[in-house]
């Protein structure tokens, strides 16, 4: 099989100009095209923006792929209400990279977006929620916040369009929780992280109790875009029903790891083949397609279309896009137990299956990896994840089920390895970023 | 009796001292009015006090129920809820060790099991100098730049257990730190009030360490036709080379 040319496989947008010395500015910005779609915007009635942005098929890119323009126009109109915008940056999910370094090298492609959908949506607050522990982020959207009211692109009368709107970044405190947009929403008005029932949905009853839209960075930061090349040459790429350009992020025993902007649809195997395949004399043993709550793949699945149909109908979910691949020398019990870990960890504690049941998966991956486990153990692992799966408020007990069913379907073998050998077969230096530089030096 | 602390503080709590509940209450006005609703200002508030003292403390809790018209229980309950916010004294940096699965992996659970020997402290305990907090944290937005290292939440990319020891020796030793990406390092306390919302005023804070990391650009590199940028250098007295470079 040839091997496509980068240039023809990637689609840089977002991140066309991150080499640029001095990228997050809104000088840099300007120069390539920025703030040009916000007038755009302005020339058109906002009902025709929130059209517009439907028709293009953008998606939204946090991990649930729920139409953006459709959010939009959830938003009831002549309300009498206050409406928001609410950006979520609190960017946790295990493997999920993209939006970090996007908000660190081009934090105005967001804050254009926010301009656009709060004219859309008939909002005059919008908030960007980012995780506390990213700081260098953190400062450099203060900066360009401060550059865009200083600009006259924030603030009252922008641009002399009669629309006003303040922006306020808001830091985060450490909770993976809070990227689930209803504990955002509780977050940001003070309290402890915690999901809320649905109905009513954030359109109807958000930030405080008014109407909402909470949207992914990526999502919103895709719309300047959208608008500025028109929705045709969005829809030119990736699928009917998956269309555009999105932020792949390639981890893990990669040659290359980084972020890979393409068309939605590009493979692994693509990907890998460009990037310089997996870290030399290793191969492929399992990944994610979208963060840890995503159901691995394996090797049989590098030619699924990464689109959010092609990932569906293989059995997981597009989610994120943080393609974390691991070679031969991890074993998967460790993998799944360290992930086991983090959703207890993280467990906001309202919901009893979530609480409870991910308790007592780390007790028993625990076990199993030290070698400690019983054969019953596998079958109890599923019957627990069986009873999370679904069956609590928000999707973080769903995402702590998906690693411990998809690895027992696709490694079923090497759990029972743990159990009958009474240890782990693994030697986890033979892992590390390090291993074969040392190996290499051992025997040169 | 066993003495079981379950980290509720003992109220009522003393107050700032007149100036720095000024000084304080002057900055917790200026954050509130951000917002429409005022309890939006908790956790803002919540860092503000740690800029203080270093972690929340009571005082701090009395603080916050103050400025937003809460119960001490409340801001308790929320204090409580958040990893951010620490419930006893700790370092002037704090030196954090991804171990999620990913940089566990590739190298995180070697360097912290090595930091750990090499300083003589566990999981969220303090040298002896009042210097570094060492803790395991969770997946930071980073993995592409794994195994990573977060001191006072900014970026230490592609670490080994040479440069992670380097590192903490330099910060114990005082000498400058420069994070891969991020500006170069302040204290605790200082990084607190950025997280306040109190943008950085040091000069060439926000330009510090660049445009993207390297890892971010490796797509757009192919794009180009370009040559693959070399991953993060290490510290300056790291001495093993970041993950290689496969062609």
């Amino acid at each position: 099989m040839t091997v496509e040319p980068a240039e023809k496989l990637l689609a840089p947008v977002l991140s066309a100009f991150w080499d640029d010395p001095r990228s997050w500015t809104l000088e840099t910005y300007r120069r390539h095209d920025g703030y040009r779609a916000l007038t755009k915007a302005f020339a058109m009635a906002p009902d025709d923006v929130i059209a517009y942005v439907k028709d293009s098929g953008l998606r939204g890119r946090g991990g649930a792929g729920f139409p953006t323009g459709m959010k939009w126009q959830f938003i009831p109109q002549g309300d009498g209400k206050p409406h928001y915008l609410v950006v979520n940056a609190d960017e946790s999910e295990p493997g999920t990279c993209k939006d970090i370094p996007l908000l660190f090298a081009n934090p105005h492609a967001l804050i254009e977006g926010i301009v656009i959908a709060c004219y859309a949506i008939r909002s005059n607050h919008a908030f960007i929620y980012l995780r506390g522990e990213t700081v260098p982020v953190l400062r450099r959207l203060h900066e360009a916040v401060r550059e865009a009211y200083a600009a006259g692109y924030l603030g009252a009368d922008i641009q002399g369009s009669g629309f006003d709107l303040e922006l306020t970044v808001h830091a985060g405190a450490g909770a993976y929780i809070c990227g689930e947009e209803t504990a955002l929403l509780d977050s940001l008005e003070g309290r402890r992280g915690q999901p809320r029932l649905r109905p009513p949905f954030p359109a109807v009853e958000g930030l405080y109790a008014c109407p909402t839209v909470v949207n992914n960075v990526e999502s919103i930061a895709s719309v300047p875009a959208i608008l500025q090349r028109g929705k045709e040459w969005f829809k030119s790429m990736g699928s009917e029903k998956s269309p555009g350009f999105t932020l792949y992020s390639l981890s893990g025993h990669v040659a290359r790891p980084g972020q890979y902007e393409a068309p939605l649809g590009i493979t692994l195997r693509q990907l890998l083949d460009m990037g310089g395949g997996m870290r030399p004399g290793h191969r492929l043993k399992f990944w994610t397609p979208g963060g840890s709550s995503t159901p691995m793949f394996t090797d049989e699945h590098l030619d699924v279309p990464l689109d959010y149909e092609g990932v569906g109908a293989a059995g997981s979910m597009l989610g994120t896009k943080a393609l974390q691949c691991f070679d031969e020398t991890t074993c998967v019990v460790r993998a799944v137990t360290r992930w086991t870990e983090f959703y207890a960890h993280e467990s906001c504690g309202k919901c009893t299956p979530c609480r409870e049941g991910t308790y007592w998966l780390v007790q028993l991956m625990r076990d199993i990896e030290a070698g400690k486990g019983s054969p019953g153990d596998l079958d109890k692992l599923n019957d627990i994840a069986d009873n999370i799966n679904g069956k609590s408020f928000c999707a973080l007990g769903d995402g702590a089920a998906a690693p411990i069913f998809s690895s027992l379907k696709y490694f079923r073998a090497e759990y029972e390895e743990h159990i009958e050998r009474k240890g782990c077969p693994f030697d986890p230096a033979r892992s590390t970023a390090w291993a074969d530089k040392y190996r290499t030096e051992a025997h040169a | 009796m066993t003495d079981v602390s379950l980290g509720i503080p003992e109220m009522p709590a003393p107050d700032y001292p007149a100036d720095v509940r000024a000084r304080l209450e002057s900055d917790a006005k200026e954050v509130i009015a951000r917002y429409p609703g005022s309890r939006s200002a908790l956790l803002p508030l919540l860092h503000l006090v740690q800029s203080e003292e270093g972690h929340v403390t009571r005082t701090g809790i009395r603080f916050c129920a103050e400025m937003l018209d809460l119960t001490t229980a409340e801001v308790t309950a929320v204090s409580t809820f958040y990893t951010m916010y620490r419930r006893k004294p700790s370092g002037d940096y704090q030196v954090g060790v991804c171990t999620n699965t990913l940089c566990a992996v590739m190298g995180g659970d070697a360097i912290f099991d090595e930091l750990q020997q090499h300083l003589g402290v566990g999981n969220d305990e303090t040298t002896a100098d009042g210097k570094v907090t060492l803790e395991h944290i969770e997946c930071n937005a980073a993995c592409d730049f794994a195994p990573v290292v977060m001191v006072n939440w900014e970026f230490f990319d592609n670490q080994t257990p040479e440069s992670a020891k380097a590192l903490v020796d330099d910060l114990i030793a005082g000498r400058e730190v420069r994070p891969t990406r991020g500006a170069p390092l302040c204290t605790y306390k200082e990084t607190a009030r950025i997280l306040a919302g109190f943008p950085d005023q040091r000069e060439g804070a926000v330009e510090a360490s660049g445009g993207a990391g390297p890892a971010s650009l490796a797509g757009l590199r192919l794009h180009r036709g370009e040559a693959p940028a070399h991953t993060v250098p290490q510290q300056s007295t790291g001495s093993a080379e970041p993950a290689q470079e496969g062609e």
